[in-house]
């Protein structure tokens, strides 16, 4: 029987993976597509909780979340590309004009 | 069943007409040729939204005042109209009508000039209303992603610039990052409750107990969140960075338009959300503002860039305003709002003076920069000094209010460490202030070249520096005004 505590063990992995991916990775596509991760991790919950309460809110959240979600990659991707047209790199650490 | 009552309306109009504004700007755009002067009337429609809003936000106020401050609430209680949402709307309305007209030259200037800046702009206060108004969890999250979507982009406005490129991609990875995490936290929350709504979830908090484990994970993540929207230690780190990088007139309003909508936010679930679960946050929160004032304030000693300066000094802002969060009582409700209140002009105008001196061919970038400025543009001196008394806090200047009432509601409230600990850093505050002065007034001058300023920059500079004044004169109607958005 898989009850709501599997379901949110998954969200919390998903969770983790997306922030060490955040954390570590140095290629910033790589960085934008754990953002996905951990926000799929919230509809992973979302979901969850929503059949367990029986009703539709959650599911309702989710959507707004994966629309939202979209919106910020596809702002994430244009930036990205305006740098790599400028410095001609899309690698985290090469970023380093701006530090104190 | 769904419904769209006259209620609705009344409640959603402000913040649908900066949307509707916003939307004009962008089709109107294509009405008018490339390269023509015409364009100045779009900047024209953009502010008569903000107007708009503005009138309709003071028809909200008139009634709110016949119906001795009822909170109303619309659409199944995901948005609320009370006096605390109409400050934060006035504070957000003002620096939005004050950033579009010093930005037509700038943006000019830097070659950038086109028309979505001020549909952005419209859009980021838009968000920026349904963060001081929203009541629902999924409200809450569009407001905020509205503005934060709305905010990378003007950051990195200056295509071609390597340094707005950088600030605007910083800025969305880390803003991404931490509002991943303030939905789960809302996830979590959702799934305690069965409900999206703030005020459900205070009625949950009292039965689950006070040291719930799932409780405890979904009120850090939402900090996580929270604090780095509002730019407090120790997710802190982009704001130094976006600062500097973005384009001055935007750095003006992230600073504080971004800031004070966040902050609302940060109240509503706080007091109202979780005002059952204080004990539980009330440590995290005190650690923060601790940790937030020390970095704050001492990473600015050793700036060299003005802006960066000025950025380090927001984080230390962020973290007096928590202390009055932290203190707990009506004072400190009232000092956070007016702290707010000022801080939102001293900043302003902070920025503004750079940008009316690099308008004047001085790159403002580093300290030396404003070297002699006090006997080359006396007045912009004396108004940067004036920004400057007031952000550190001292009287007769509008920033000594904030920092009277926060102090006071620590000493009410029997947090004396937390009040020693503030006043310390006023004291280190000080020192790098002055430092900005010192070369201003005591050091030798660098040639420069004299160009006049636009009137919008010369308009502004004198309506901020009369608020700075006024506030710190007369804060008579202003304390009202921050009583009132507590409710009185």
């Amino acid at each position: 029987m898989i009850t709501i505590n599997h379901y949110m063990a998954v969200s919390a992995a998903l969770l983790l993976i997306g922030t060490v991916g955040v954390m570590t990775r140095r290629n910033i596509v790589v960085i934008l597509m754990s953002i996905e991760l951990i926000l799929n991790a919230v509809n992973v919950n979302l979901i969850a909780f929503s059949k367990y309460h029986n009703q539709v809110t959650g599911q309702v959240f989710a959507i707004f979340v994966i629309a939202v979600a979209v919106a910020e990659a596809a702002v994430g991707l244009g930036v990205l590309i305006a740098m790599f047209r400028n410095k001609g790199t899309v690698q985290a650490d090469e970023v380093d004009l701006l530090k104190w | 069943m769904i419904t769209y009552t006259s209620t609705d309306h009344f409640v959603l109009l402000p913040g649908l007409l900066l949307a509707l504004f916003g939307c004009a700007v962008l089709l109107l755009d294509f009405l008018f040729p490339k390269d023509v002067k015409g364009r100045g009337w779009l900047v024209g429609i953009a502010l008569s939204g903000v107007g708009f809003a503005s009138w309709q936000s003071w028809q909200q106020y008139l009634y709110l005042k016949a119906h001795s401050m009822t909170p109303l609430v619309a659409f199944n209680g995901a948005l609320v109209l009370d006096g605390f949402a109409l400050f934060f709307n006035g504070i957000v309305l003002a620096s939005a009508a004050l950033v579009m007209l010093i930005s037509y030259r700038y943006l000019e200037d830097e070659k950038e000039h086109h028309t979505e800046y001020y549909a952005l702009v419209l859009f980021a206060a838009c968000g920026a209303f349904f963060l001081n108004g929203g009541l629902d969890m999924v409200t809450i999250f569009v407001g905020l992603e509205l503005m934060a979507v709305s905010f990378y982009i003007l950051v990195g406005f200056l295509r071609t610039d390597k340094r707005s490129n950088e600030a605007a991609m910083k800025y969305l990875l880390l803003g991404g990052f931490s509002t991943g995490f303030l939905i789960y936290g809302f996830s979590i929350f959702y799934g305690l409750t069965g409900s999206t709504n703030l005020a459900a979830l205070a009625t949950v908090i009292p039965a689950r107990g006070a040291n719930d484990p799932l409780l405890y994970l979904a009120i850090v993540t939402t900090l996580v969140g929270l604090l780095f929207k509002i730019g407090a230690a120790p997710f802190h780190m982009w704001a130094p960075d976006t600062y500097e990088g973005a384009p001055t007139t935007v750095t003006a309003f992230l600073a504080v338009a971004s800031k004070t909508a966040s902050f609302a936010l940060l109240l509503r679930v706080m007091l109202v959300g979780l005002g059952t679960a204080r004990e539980m946050w009330e440590p995290l929160l005190t650690g923060a503002a601790v940790l937030t004032l020390t970095i704050g304030n001492l990473a600015a000693i050793s700036q060299s860039n003005v802006k960066r300066l000025l950025a380090y000094s927001s984080i230390g802002h962020a973290g007096y305003v928590l202390l009055g969060l932290i203190a707990g009582n009506q004072t400190g409700l009232i000092g956070v709002s007016i702290y707010l209140l000022t801080y939102a002009f001293s900043t302003i105008g902070a920025f503004l003076v750079l940008i009316a001196l690099r308008r004047r061919g001085v790159a403002v970038e580093t300290i030396e920069d404003l070297a002699s400025l006090g006997k080359r543009y006396p007045y912009y001196a004396l108004l940067m000094l004036l920004f400057l008394m007031s952000l550190a806090g001292l009287p007769p200047t509008a920033g000594f209010i904030g920092k009277y009432y926060i102090f006071l509601s620590l000493v009410e409230s029997g947090k004396y460490g937390l009040a020693i600990v503030g006043a310390l850093y006023v004291a280190v505050s000080l020192y790098y202030y002055f430092r900005l002065v010192r070369s201003m007034f005591l050091t030798e001058s660098i040639e420069a070249q004299v160009l006049a300023p636009s009137n919008g920059v010369r308009l502004v500079l004198a309506l901020t520096g009369i608020a700075t004044i006024a506030m710190g004169i007369l804060p008579e109607p202003f304390l009202r005004m921050a009583a009132i958005s507590l409710g009185r």
